[in-house]
């Protein structure tokens, strides 16, 4: 028996790394293809040209290898499109985030302890925000943002703020989900607690129900921002004249791509990285050194 | 309507009568509002101008007339379009199913043989989703290019293809079906698997009959959870398809960008959502049938 469940762990070990081997290899390939040259004859038809200077149009083929050069790297951050265009998406998924943190945050707080004769309505227009497709809220949130323009004066026109109220709808409903299994879990003797010893709903708030939710308000806020920063089909209908990170790159990857977008994924890859590191490392300062400790926190921002 | 009668249930009962504790402490109902209206605006809302649109006519350039058409439902239903529906349907049907081949027992090996070390392979799952979706999907075009290193390797042409899609569409659903699957199988009582190896069951009728319907609304979620965005794919045809295979999220898109006929695209997006509505049942039912259980 115990040989036999022993080569079945094999088996799906083998499998699992392979899984992941797949999952890394795409990121492999944008980390390798930052450091490409342009192609050998875009290179001779622009001597003395700095070839990282280049656009897209006469650098040739860069889906294959052409050669090595770091040059993109310094090029990517001078760049007039790429960099503004990060900086807006940043902008935007930090407002969505934190509007729907605190959308979602209140509404669990109410639904969680209450009876499914409340709740269902609301879950199931929860739910229903979650799984209609994507382009399906894009197009619908288009027509509805041009018309309540037009029909209300103090309406944003399409633009950041369009882009905001579209997310925030798929957001504060993943955010309430987040942190209302969260609150569910936590279970509620200490609110009781708390009220029965004279505490109003605000206090019991302050002092035991946030502090004890943190993490979870901290990862719905981190699940929000990465979907919100890294969201291509909503903005790319609701934008107006705004250009965020991810239409940016959709249009060069259709029309038009240098390795200086290789570049600048991976900057940001190393930065979040780099974060990772450091927050492991004071979380396990403060946790006295236990790397399970730690590898939980970091799962409870995941999921 | 059923939300008005139904909110100020909860604090009539929060006052005491017929509950087995005399005082549940509680915050007020009201909380839920803001989200409430919120999704009622902005969700609804457009949702509702969405079915208005379908069943309008397109009157002139940016011109629209409200009314009851059903011209455009009927385009829908023409050869190239239903085409169309059916190859979306299909690619999602047959991504989903090696998605679930594929993720199934990386979840299950996360949740039976790692012990401490299962949260760091969560990291290493989670990981890739904080490199741009869209970089992703390009480096991946750049791995199946022809002319790159594996076509000519092994002499592979796929991009631009249903291959190059389905890849497209596994490689970017994986994770999102691997974590809930997992946090339902970790969830799980192994010593039922050992009860059941005890009783001389072998280990897949004890997988059949213990594990996957312990985890079936975890599976179910999972599932549902890759197939549907699948379903509204736009991003994955459009880069791995190179136009020349387009899904129905595609066509919708165009409608309102490129062909300038929003009634149509509308009509096309309501139709989609149509024909996902059996499923989205089946999501909601299994979803809070899970909840109860977790609560």
């Amino acid at each position: 028996m115990a040989r036999n469940s022993n080569r079945s762990k094999t088996g799906f070990s083998i499998w699992a790394v392979l899984v992941i081997v797949f999952l890394y290899l795409p990121i492999v390939v944008m980390v390798i293809f930052a450091f490409n040259q342009p192609s050998a004859d875009a290179l001779a038809s622009n001597p003395g040209v700095d070839p990282c200077s280049l656009p897209a149009t006469q650098i040739g083929n860069v889906s294959v290898w052409n050669g090595f050069t770091a040059c993109w790297f310094p090029a990517a951050l001078h760049d007039p499109t790429y960099i503004p265009a990060i900086i807006t998406s940043a902008q935007i998924a930090f407002v969505a985030a934190a509007i729907s943190v605190v959308l979602g945050l209140m509404a669990a707080l109410a639904l969680a302890r209450m009876k499914p004769r409340g709740r269902i309505p609301f879950d199931i227009l929860v739910y229903l925000t979650l799984v209609v497709p994507e382009i399906v809220i894009a197009v619908a949130s288009l027509i509805f943002f041009v018309q309540a323009h037009n029909a209300v004066p103090f309406f944003p026109q399409l633009g950041f703020w369009t882009i905001v109220l579209g997310q925030i709808v798929f957001n504060s409903a993943l955010a309430m989900l987040i942190i209302r299994a969260r609150f569910v879990g936590m279970g509620d003797t200490l609110e009781e607690a708390a009220f029965d010893l004279g505490a109003g709903p605000l206090a019991t708030f302050r002092q035991v129900t946030l502090p004890r939710l943190m993490p979870a308000v901290f990862s719905a806020f981190l699940l929000s921002f990465t979907f919100s920063f890294d969201d291509y089909v909503l903005p790319a209908f609701t934008n107006g004249t705004t250009n965020t990170w991810p239409i940016v790159l959709y249009s060069a990857v259709r029309f038009g791509i240098t390795p200086a977008v290789n570049a600048l994924a991976t900057m940001m890859l190393l930065l979040t990285i780099a974060a990772i590191v450091i927050t492991a490392l004071i979380l396990r300062r403060s946790r006295g050194g236990s790397s399970e400790g730690v590898a939980k926190n970091f799962a409870a921002l995941g999921v | 309507m059923t939300v008005d009668t139904a909110a100020p249930a909860p604090q009539a009962t929060a006052s005491g009568a017929g509950e087995h504790r005399s005082f549940k402490p509680r915050y007020p109902a009201w909380l839920a509002l803001p989200s409430l209206a919120y999704q009622i605006i902005f969700f609804l809302g457009a949702m509702a101008i969405l079915v208005a649109f379908s069943f309008a006519t397109q009157t002139g350039f940016n011109q629209i007339t409200y009314g009851f058409s059903l011209e455009q439902y009927k385009a829908v239903l023409d050869p190239t379009y239903l085409g169309i529906f059916v190859r979306t349907l299909a690619m999602a049907a047959g991504g989903t199913l090696l998605t679930v081949v594929i993720g199934y027992p990386v979840a299950y090996w996360m949740a039976r043989y790692l012990g401490d070390k299962k949260l760091l392979a969560l990291l290493l799952i989670i990981v890739p989703f904080w490199t741009s979706f869209l970089i992703r999907t390009y480096a991946l075009k750049i791995i199946l290019d022809s002319n790159g290193f594996v076509g000519q390797t092994l002499h592979l042409d796929i991009m631009y293809s249903a291959w190059a899609v389905g890849i497209g569409l596994v490689y970017n659903y994986l994770p999102l079906f691997i974590l809930p699957v997992f946090s339902s199988l970790e969830r799980m009582d192994w010593t039922l698997i050992e009860a059941a190896n005890d009783l001389s069951a072998k280990p897949f009728s004890a997988f059949r009959q213990v594990t996957l319907p312990l985890t079936l609304p975890g599976f179910v979620t999972g599932a549902l959870l890759v197939f549907i965005p699948m379903t509204g794919e736009y991003v994955v045809p459009a880069i791995l398809g190179g136009g020349k295979f387009v899904f129905i999220g595609n066509v919708i898109g165009d409608a309102f960008n490129s062909a300038q006929n929003p009634p149509f695209g509308s009509a096309l997006a309501i139709s989609l959502m149509l024909a996902l509505s059996i499923f989205v049942v089946i999501y909601i039912l299994v979803a809070t049938k899970e909840e109860r259980f977790g609560s």
